[in-house]
């Protein structure tokens, strides 16, 4: 099983690359697009949602190791340190998620308090947005 | 023609990004020797079990390397709850006006959120006790929680949290934290330093401090959660 996995990915090597880090750069455009283009505030919200997990997806693949366990000294992998993958961007996205989790929430109850001020989640008919 | 720009500019973005990242191999060990202590993840692989007791590393970079910084992040955390309250505040008269959002749920709904609820508030509990052995910890934890609450909130009209009881909770957790951290700086040298009684490795017990410090976090985080669940349920106006 685990020849397989590795025989597997050596050959494909290239692909299982610009698979995992494409489709990262893929979800950070696509939330970055929301953002730009999107008249919906809501809308504009969930593209900062996907452009969180586009930069969340790129730190672990970052991370990761061919043939790389989970860096948790269970009983059984006890001494294989040398295969772990790497600790610190697990860590660093636990934290981003966290603080992604509540710039999200804070972004919500904006919308909330502008639709409710202005009946319209539109921001192209929102007035006063210029001084 | 902003719909142009727009997409040249994420082309570029794009571009540079994919230019970069395709530079690092996916896979490659980039750690080094992990004995060697090169690197930042190297020493933290080969010291962790030793110097901190914590099977999971990531659960020793969290609460102990990096202590400060979840601190900071409980704290950002906190900051959030407050201001989602405080933007989302009403007048006692407006008060009256809105109610919970309640969605139809059908019995089937009730009555199987009856059977989940305690499962998954059991399953919650679990994580963050074992945070330092399992995948898993404070924050995770605590979200299992407060997500066994969105079920019983969305499904009894009924079902209200007890919101003096809420706000104890969570100052209590957030400053036994500090409380923590300050015993450390009296008893060792530094803020949030770890007890030099560690335990044996993968057992419940271990670990000093870090298990402590977990628990407190994830109490706080499904309290938090909960109470953002709530405040943005009540939206609703009354007809």
């Amino acid at each position: 099983m685990q020849e397989q996995f590795n025989e597997i990915f050596i050959k494909y090597h290239e692909i299982i690359t610009i698979g995992v880090y494409g489709t990262a750069i893929a979800l950070m455009l696509i939330g970055l697009y929301a953002i730009l283009m999107k008249k919906n505030l809501v809308k504009i919200v969930i593209g900062l949602t996907i452009l969180d997990a586009g930069i969340h997806l790129l730190f672990v693949g970052i991370g990761y190791i061919q043939n790389g366990t989970a860096p948790i000294f269970s009983p059984g992998y006890e001494n294989s340190a040398d295969r772990m993958v790497d600790p610190v961007p697990q860590a660093l996205v636990l934290t981003a998620i966290i603080i992604g989790f509540a710039v999200t929430a804070v972004a919500l109850s904006l919308v909330i308090r502008l639709y409710k001020h202005h009946n319209t989640a539109k921001i192209d008919q929102i007035k006063h947005l210029k001084w | 023609m902003k719909q142009v720009f727009i997409i040249i500019l994420l082309i570029i973005i794009g571009y540079f990004l994919a230019n970069t990242f395709v530079e690092i191999p996916f896979g490659g060990n980039r750690i080094g020797n992990v004995e060697s202590n090169e690197t930042v993840a190297g020493y933290y692989l080969s010291n962790t079990a030793k110097k901190t007791g914590v099977a999971n590393v990531i659960t020793a970079i969290v609460v102990n390397y990096r202590g400060l910084d979840t601190l900071g992040e409980v704290t950002v955390l906190f900051l959030a709850t407050t201001g989602l309250a405080s933007i989302l505040y009403r007048r006692k008269e407006e008060e009256e006006d809105t109610e919970r959002l309640n969605l139809p749920s059908s019995r089937i709904m009730r009555s199987g959120v009856r059977v989940l609820f305690p499962a998954i508030v059991l399953l919650g509990i679990y994580v963050f006790i074992h945070g330092h052995l399992t995948p898993g910890g404070g924050f995770q934890g605590g979200t299992i929680v407060a997500t066994g609450f969105l079920l019983m909130l969305i499904s009894y009209k009924g079902f209200n949290t007890d919101h003096n009881r809420m706000v104890w909770i969570e100052s209590l957790a957030g400053l036994s934290f500090v409380g923590i951290g300050i015993w450390g700086l009296l008893s060792g040298n530094t803020f949030l330093e770890n007890t030099t009684n560690i335990g044996v490795v993968n057992s419940l017990i271990s670990g000093g401090l870090i298990p402590i410090i977990y628990i407190v976090v994830g109490f706080k985080v499904a309290v938090e959660l909960t109470g953002i669940l709530d405040i943005l349920l009540k939206i609703k106006p009354k007809k």
